[in-house]
C-alpha cells in the first residue's frame, strides 16, 4: 500500500492546518519495511536474542527432531536408513495396527485399552484422595502435629520411580514361606484375602493384581504431595465464612457442602483438567519397571508396546512410531480439548 | 471465644484423625520395614518374623554393599549427572525464560508456542531413542565419547520449568529494571543483579525440580550409557534387583544374611541422602506446586 502525504499528518480542526504525526509515520514505515524493522530490532537488541539461542537449540535438537523421526510411521522402515531416505508407505502401518486382526494388532488394541484404563482408574481413585487428605489436614488444629503428619505423607514422593518400584517388588515378591515371600503378600495370605499359591507366585506375576498395585502404589507415592495445593486452597478460606455458616445452624456436612466445596472448586477443576489432559501420557517408566510377560494382559501400555517393538527385536520402528503417533495425537487432542473447556468454563487456562 | 464442638464436628474430627494417622503410618511403614529387613538375620527375614523391628541384627548386608566398588561408582556417577545436569539445565532455562519474559521480544508468541507445544505433544520413546542414537554419533564424532555428557546435555529439559521461571521473571516490577538501566546496567547485568536475586525462591524451586529429575533419571540413562562403569545409581539398583530376585541366580545363596537384605540395604542407602537434605528442601518442594503454571 502506498503511503499518502495526508497519512503522516493530522488535520487540526481549530487552526485548519495539518500537523505532523510522527508516530503514524513510524507505524507506516514499520508496515512497509517489516523485515528490515525486524532485522534492526534484533541487531540492536542482540544480547536478548542470543540468550534465547541455547533454549531454542535444545528444544529443536531433542524435542522437535524426534518428531521428525516420528514421520517414520509413514515410511517403509527397515531400521537402517534414516527417515529422509526411506520410501513413503502411507498409512499401511496404521492399517496394520488397527485392522489386521493378527497378534500384533490385538496387542495394540490391548495396549490402547490398558493405557486408557490405567489413567481412568487413576482419575477415579487417585484423584479424590489428595482432596480428602486435605480436608482431613484441615481438621488438625495443632500446627506441629499437622506438619509432622504432612511431612510423613510427602515422604514417598521423594523416592525415585526405581526405588519405589523396587520397594513394591520386594513387598509383594514371589517365594515360599521358607524363601522370603514379600511381607505384604504374606500378610494378605495370612488374612485370607488371597490364596497361598497366589502369594507364592508373587502378586506382580498375576495380571489380576497389576492395576491395583499400580493404583495403590500411585496413591502411596503422591497423594500426600498432591494434597498441598488443595490444602492451600482450604486454609485460604476466611474463618468468618465458617462462623457465618455456624450461626445459620450449619452442621459439619453443611459447612463442607456450602463453604469448603465452593471455595476449592476452581482448584479442583484446574487439577481435574490437567489430569484429563494427561490421560494418555501414562508414566511408561513405572509400568516398564513393574510389568513382566506374565502381566502384559493388564499392564502393557502403548509406550511399552512401542518400546518392545521398536527398540528390541519387535515388529520394527515403523510400527512403533505409528503406535506412538496415534497415542500422542489422541493425547494432544485431549489436552487442547480440556484446556478449551477450562477457558470457557472458568476463564482460567493452563497454557 | 471457645465454642463447644457439635456432635457432627466431633465425629468428623475423630474420623479425620484416625484415617490420617493410618495413612501416615502406611506411608512410613515400607521405609521402616526396609530398614529392619536390611539389618535382620537371614532366618528372620526369610521366615517373615521381621514385621516392624529388626531381629538378630547383622550389618553384613550393608558391608557387602559398601565393599562393592560398583556401588560407589554408581553413586559418584549420579552425583556427576545431578550436578552438571542441573547446572546446564538452569543455564539454558534462566537465559531462555528471561528473554521470553520481555514484552519487547519479537515473535514472543511463536517462541512461547514453540515451548508449550512440547508439553502437548511428545514424539514418544522410539523416535526419541533414534534421535539420541544419532546425537551419540554426532557427539562421538566431536570427540565426546563419555555417554554421561550425552545424558547431561541432551536430556532432562522440561518446558514446564522454563514457564515457571518466565512467570516469576514477569512478576519483577519493570521500574526496578528501568532504574538499573538508567544506572548503566547492561542486559546481562540486569539479569544477574536484578532478576535473579528477585526471584530466588522460584529459581531454587526450579533447580530442585531439575535436580530431582536428574537424580531419579533411569530409563534413558540405562538405554544410552553403554559402559556399566558409568551407570548411575538408579540403573545400578534396578540391575541388582533383577539379579537378586531371580530365583535361579539366587539358588546357591549361602550367606549368613538373606539376599533380600542386600536389596533393602541398597534401597536404604539410596534414600538416606535424600532424607538428610529433606528438611532443607521441603519448603521449596511444597512451594513448587503452588506457583504452578496457571496463567490467567
Amino acid at each position: 500500500m502506498k503511503a499518502k502525504a495526508a497519512d503522516f499528518l493530522d488535520y487540526d480542526q481549530e487552526s485548519g492546518i495539518y500537523l505532523e504525526n510522527p508516530e503514524q509515520a513510524v507505524r507506516d514505515d514499520v508496515e512497509k519495511h517489516y523485515w528490515r524493522h525486524v532485522g534492526r530490532t534484533i541487531v540492536k537488541d542482540w544480547r536478548l536474542y542470543l540468550m534465547l539461542v541455547p533454549m531454542l537449540l535444545v528444544f529443536l535438537f531433542w524435542r522437535y527432531f524426534p518428531m521428525y523421526e516420528l514421520l517414520g510411521c509413514f515410511k517403509v522402515s527397515d531400521n537402517v536408513l534414516p527417515v529422509s531416505q526411506q520410501l513413503f508407505s502411507g498409512f499401511s502401518y496404521f492399517k496394520r495396527l488397527l485392522f489386521a486382526g493378527d497378534g500384533l494388532s490385538t496387542d495394540f488394541w490391548r495396549a490402547l485399552r490398558n493405557t486408557f484404563l490405567l489413567s481412568f482408574y487413576g482419575l477415579c481413585f487417585g484423584f479424590p484422595m489428595p482432596i480428602i487428605l486435605a480436608l482431613f489436614f484441615n481438621e488438625v488444629r495443632s500446627n506441629i502435629t499437622r506438619s509432622v503428619v504432612q511431612v510423613l505423607t510427602y515422604l514417598p514422593k521423594f523416592m525415585s520411580t526405581v526405588v519405589m518400584t523396587s520397594l513394591v517388588t520386594m513387598l509383594v515378591k514371589q517365594g515360599s514361606l521358607t524363601t522370603g515371600m514379600g511381607i505384604v503378600s504374606r500378610f494378605l495370605a495370612g488374612a485370607g484375602l488371597i490364596s497361598q499359591e497366589v502369594a507364592q507366585a508373587g502378586l506382580l506375576n498375576n495380571p489380576a493384581f497389576f492395576r491395583s498395585i499400580y493404583q495403590i502404589s500411585g496413591i502411596w507415592e503422591s497423594a500426600g504431595y498432591d494434597s498441598i495445593v488443595f490444602f492451600a486452597a482450604i486454609i485460604a478460606i476466611s474463618p468468618t465464612s465458617y462462623e457465618a455458616a455456624q450461626i445459620d445452624g450449619a452442621d459439619k456436612m453443611a459447612q463442607m457442602k456450602y463453604v469448603v466445596l465452593p471455595s476449592i472448586l476452581s482448584t479442583i477443576v484446574i487439577m481435574l483438567i490437567t489430569r484429563i489432559g494427561s490421560l494418555l501420557n501414562i508414566g511408561y517408566e513405572k509400568v516398564l519397571l513393574l510389568y513382566n510377560p506374565n502381566t502384559y494382559v493388564t499392564a502393557d501400555v502403548v509406550s511399552t508396546f512401542a518400546y518392545r517393538n521398536g527398540m528390541g527385536t519387535g515388529a520394527g520402528n515403523g510400527i512403533a512410531a505409528a503406535a506412538e503417533m496415534m497415542n500422542n495425537v489422541i493425547g494432544m487432542l485431549l489436552v487442547i480439548g480440556a484446556n478449551t473447556i477450562a477457558r470457557k468454563a472458568s476463564n482460567t487456562s493452563l497454557y | 471465644m471457645k465454642r463447644k464442638l457439635e456432635l457432627s464436628e466431633l465425629i468428623f474430627k475423630i474420623i479425620s484423625y484416625t484415617l490420617l494417622i493410618v495413612f501416615a503410618l502406611c506411608c512410613l511403614y515400607p521405609f521402616v520395614y526396609a530398614i529392619s529387613a536390611s539389618i535382620s538375620g537371614r532366618a528372620a527375614v526369610e521366615y517373615g518374623s521381621v514385621v516392624l523391628f529388626p531381629k538378630d541384627i547383622q550389618f553384613d548386608a550393608f558391608a557387602r554393599m559398601f565393599n562393592d566398588n560398583m556401588f560407589w561408582n554408581a553413586y559418584s556417577n549420579t552425583l556427576f549427572l545431578t550436578l552438571y545436569g542441573t547446572i546446564w539445565a538452569m543455564f539454558v532455562a534462566i537465559l531462555g525464560a528471561y528473554a521470553l519474559s520481555k514484552r519487547r521480544l519479537l515473535f514472543r508468541t511463536f517462541f512461547n508456542f514453540f515451548l508449550v507445544f512440547t508439553m502437548w505433544f511428545s514424539a514418544g520413546i522410539v523416535p526419541q531413542y533414534l534421535n539420541y542414537l544419532a546425537t551419540k554419533d554426532v557427539f562421538n564424532a566431536m570427540g565426546i565419547t563419555d555417554d554421561k555428557w550425552l545424558v547431561v546435555i541432551a536430556m532432562g529439559m522440561q518446558a514446564m520449568n522454563i514457564i515457571l521461571l518466565r512467570n516469576a521473571f514477569e512478576g519483577v516490577p519493570s521500574e526496578i529494571e528501568e532504574a538499573a538501566i538508567v544506572d548503566g546496567a547492561s542486559e546481562f547485568q540486569v539479569l544477574t543483579q536484578v532478576y535473579i536475586p528477585m526471584s530466588k525462591s522460584t529459581i531454587a524451586t526450579v533447580a530442585l525440580f531439575f535436580a530431582i529429575s536428574r537424580w531419579n533419571g533411569y530409563f534413558w540413562a540405562r538405554q544410552m550409557i553403554s559402559n556399566s562403569n558409568e551407570h548411575p545409581l538408579q540403573v545400578f539398583i534396578r540391575l541388582r534387583l533383577e539379579q537378586y530376585t531371580d530365583p535361579e541366580t539366587m539358588a546357591g545363596w549361602n550367606e549368613t544374611f538373606a539376599s533380600n537384605s542386600v536389596i533393602y540395604a541398597l534401597i536404604v542407602c539410596s534414600i538416606v541422602p535424600i532424607l538428610i537434605i529433606y528438611p532443607f528442601i521441603q519448603k521449596y518442594f511444597a512451594k513448587g506446586v503452588n506457583v504452578g503454571g496457571v496463567k490467567e
